[in-house]
């Protein structure tokens, strides 16, 4: 996937991951090194604390790509993540965002 | 588990005395700086006893031969800044084999953490990519749950290293602890979806042309036996990756031995022509597959693995199970009927009678084939061999009678030069009343050699045999075959004098060159106890064989 052009990134699906974590300093890294060292771009990224701050909700935006099922399966086994929900790219976390992208 | 009365102790207090409750008794490390508050209280410890390496990815190495010999989580340790940064070739290598390994580094204080202090550097980030988990930790209460969670991480599942990052402030800090935590310990694993051992079951017992794919994971999980049961039952023509010889016995009559880059031919054939793989905690690995269109083409595939993330990475499985190998195999024996693929053990027989491993030179003491043989004839099941990485590696996988489920230590997935001497010493220790034998080359053992020190310091019973072919073998051997011999930078022009060189260290030495009668001098040199180095000179020309083309398929083999 590293030799696609720019155009054709932008025409590829896009997939919404929405992912509970412990709440702490590393966790961030821990997923987003998932995606860098597979050469993985993540388009979007939004994380924000969960009631008490102990858990945070991290969500993706993602191309969806023959490599998802795995990447999926990789954050699953993090320690820190708790759960991962995959949605379609109509989810709207995203949408409601891009006005501040303006 | 509850003190009667509290006691304040720093943390560094607690983590010693966490890792005695473990069970931790031997463990390697390098002390520095950072991590001196542990050491202080280490010293305090009648239950520990501390390896000293003189180099930490020799700690590292010492460390994983402990685990790989007993299954155990083992500790190392280090100092921050380069004493972790040399830590991570171990830790990296500990991942890829999954090995059970908790790394302890000291860190900066937590005030300076972030301002290019001395011997600073991000240990967490850079050991977030090759451990299973991390942890930084931020005060010495956390270190009551952090420790025992390290443990428990590191055996859970599919094994793997931890690392805990400790500040040197948050080890000299204070806690009042009144209950201590029980020991981590592994998780339990969920049981297999009886429908999928069924559907597996039937699969098999219909299988006309099947082959058992045994890996890492087997051994890992105990299975071994029942593998071996498995494939009885079922009349399964076996192969074993790297990390699984010792498995199955390799003289079992099912036994078609290592498959893969540097498989017999016999064992690589068959594989193109079964038509259900059966594999059991294999991960696919390209030294295994080859060019993975090429890998068992005609094969429908069942793969059990422990790990979830494994199952369809690289072969999509007809029937994927994640569980813990011996349990699904367990589960899987009774459904097994007697099955009849007669033509398919005759095809397979042929095979191997047309196509064996060919082992030029095995009756001579002075090749590559003779001298595995030769050492292995003066030894029982019982001895452990280790090995570094290269054309050794390959010759002693290829050649000794592996036997024994953690018979066998090496550096599989990393591949990693400078492993063999330092594991091997970990597993001497971990296992006293073996003979360890580390097999290594003159590449290979100079990358770790400060470790002789450590073996003679130990007096582990650890014998070095040295396969001098004054090169890089591996490198050789490719840019012979493979690059017009344009051979380069792996020919070694100058040459140390590895007897003088172990004699400095305090290692006593032989060298079978010199020796009229090389058998009975290796004999002499075995039955010995303590460390002791044997080198032998071997042909530069040698070459492992037969060898699937890097990128090629299986069945494209050169040689042999």
């Amino acid at each position: 996937m590293n030799s696609i052009s720019r155009s054709e990134n932008q025409a590829l699906a896009r997939t919404v991951l929405e992912l509970d974590v412990n709440n702490h300093p590393g966790v961030m890294s821990h997923v987003v090194g998932l995606f860098s060292r597979r050469s993985y771009n993540v388009e979007g990224i939004l994380v924000m604390p969960v009631g008490n701050g102990d858990t945070s909700r991290i969500w993706l935006l993602v191309n969806e790509d023959e490599r998802l099922d795995q990447m999926v399966k990789q954050i699953e086994k993090l320690e820190d993540v708790l759960a991962v929900h995959r949605h379609g790219a109509e989810h709207e976390v995203f949408v409601r965002l891009e006005e501040f992208f303006r | 588990m509850s003190q009667p009365t509290p006691e304040t102790l720093t943390g560094a207090q607690i983590v010693v005395r966490l890792l005695e409750r473990q069970g931790v008794r031997t463990l390697a490390g390098i002390p520095g700086g950072a991590i001196l508050p542990i050491y202080d209280a280490l010293s305090k410890s009648v239950l520990i006893h501390h390896v000293l390496a003189r180099h930490e990815q020799g700690g590292g190495f010492l460390a994983q031969g402990m685990a790989r010999a007993t299954g155990m989580p083992a500790v190392c340790m280090a100092s921050s800044g380069p004493g972790a940064t040399n830590l991570l070739t171990a830790i990296a290598d500990a991942k890829l084999d999954s090995i059970p390994l908790v790394a302890i580094t000291g860190q900066v204080p937590r005030a300076m953490i972030g301002t290019d202090a001395f011997q600073e550097v991000d240990t967490y980030g850079l050991s977030i990519p090759i451990t299973k988990h991390n942890f930084l930790v931020s005060s010495a209460d956390d270190l009551l749950s952090v420790i025992p969670q390290a443990f428990r991480i590191a055996a859970s599942g599919r094994p793997g290293p931890v690392l805990v990052d400790i500040p040197k402030d948050v080890q000299n800090q204070l806690v009042e602890v009144s209950n201590w935590p029980d020991p981590g310990c592994a998780d339990p694993v969920p049981a297999p979806a009886a429908e999928l051992i069924d559907r597996a079951a039937a699969m098999i017992n219909a299988a006309t042309r099947p082959i058992l794919y045994l890996g890492g994971g087997v051994v890992h999980s105990g299975a071994s036996g029942t593998a071996v049961s498995l494939a009885e039952k079922a009349r399964l023509p076996t192969v074993m990756t790297l990390m699984a010889l010792g498995a199955m016995p390799v003289d079992h009559p099912l036994s078609l031995g290592m498959l893969g880059m540097h498989g017999a031919r016999c064992t690589n054939l068959a594989l193109d022509e079964c038509d259900l793989l059966i594999a059991v905690g294999a991960r696919f690995d390209d030294r295994a597959t080859g060019k993975v269109a090429g890998f068992c083409p005609q094969a429908k595939i069942i793969h059990i693995d422990i790990d979830p993330s494994e199952l369809d990475k690289i072969k999509t499985a007809h029937i994927g199970i994640a569980g813990d190998v011996g349990t699904v195999l367990q589960s899987l024996l009774p459904a097994i009927a007697a099955p009849v693929h007669d033509d398919w053990l005759a095809r397979v027989a042929s095979l191997k009678a047309e196509h064996p491993l060919r082992m030029p030179g095995i009756d001579d003491p002075r090749t590559p084939y003779g001298l595995i043989r030769a050492v292995a004839n003066c030894l029982d099941d019982a001895a452990t061999i280790t090995t570094d990485v290269g054309q050794h590696q390959m010759w002693v996988a290829q050649a000794y009678p592996l036997r024994r489920p953690r018979q066998w230590l090496t550096s599989g997935g990393l591949g990693t030069m400078g492993f063999g001497m330092p594991a091997a010493i970990g597993a001497a220790l971990a296992e006293p009343e073996r003979t360890v034998v580390c097999f290594t080359g003159d590449g290979s053992i100079l990358m770790n050699v400060q470790e002789l020190v450590t073996a003679a310091e130990e007096n582990v019973n650890v014998k070095i045999v040295l396969m001098n072919n004054s090169s890089l073998g591996l490198v050789f051997q490719q840019q012979t075959l493979f690059y017009g011999e344009r051979i380069y930078a792996s020919k070694f022009k100058g040459m140390p004098d590895f007897i003088r060189v172990a004699e400095g260290f305090g290692v006593p030495a032989i060298d079978l060159d010199q020796e009229s009668d090389p058998l009975a001098a290796l004999a002499r040199a075995l039955s010995t106890s303590g460390p002791m180095l044997i080198h032998a000179s071997i042909a530069m020309h040698e070459q492992v064989l037969p060898m699937v083309p890097p990128g090629a398929a299986n069945k494209e083999m050169i040689g042999g």
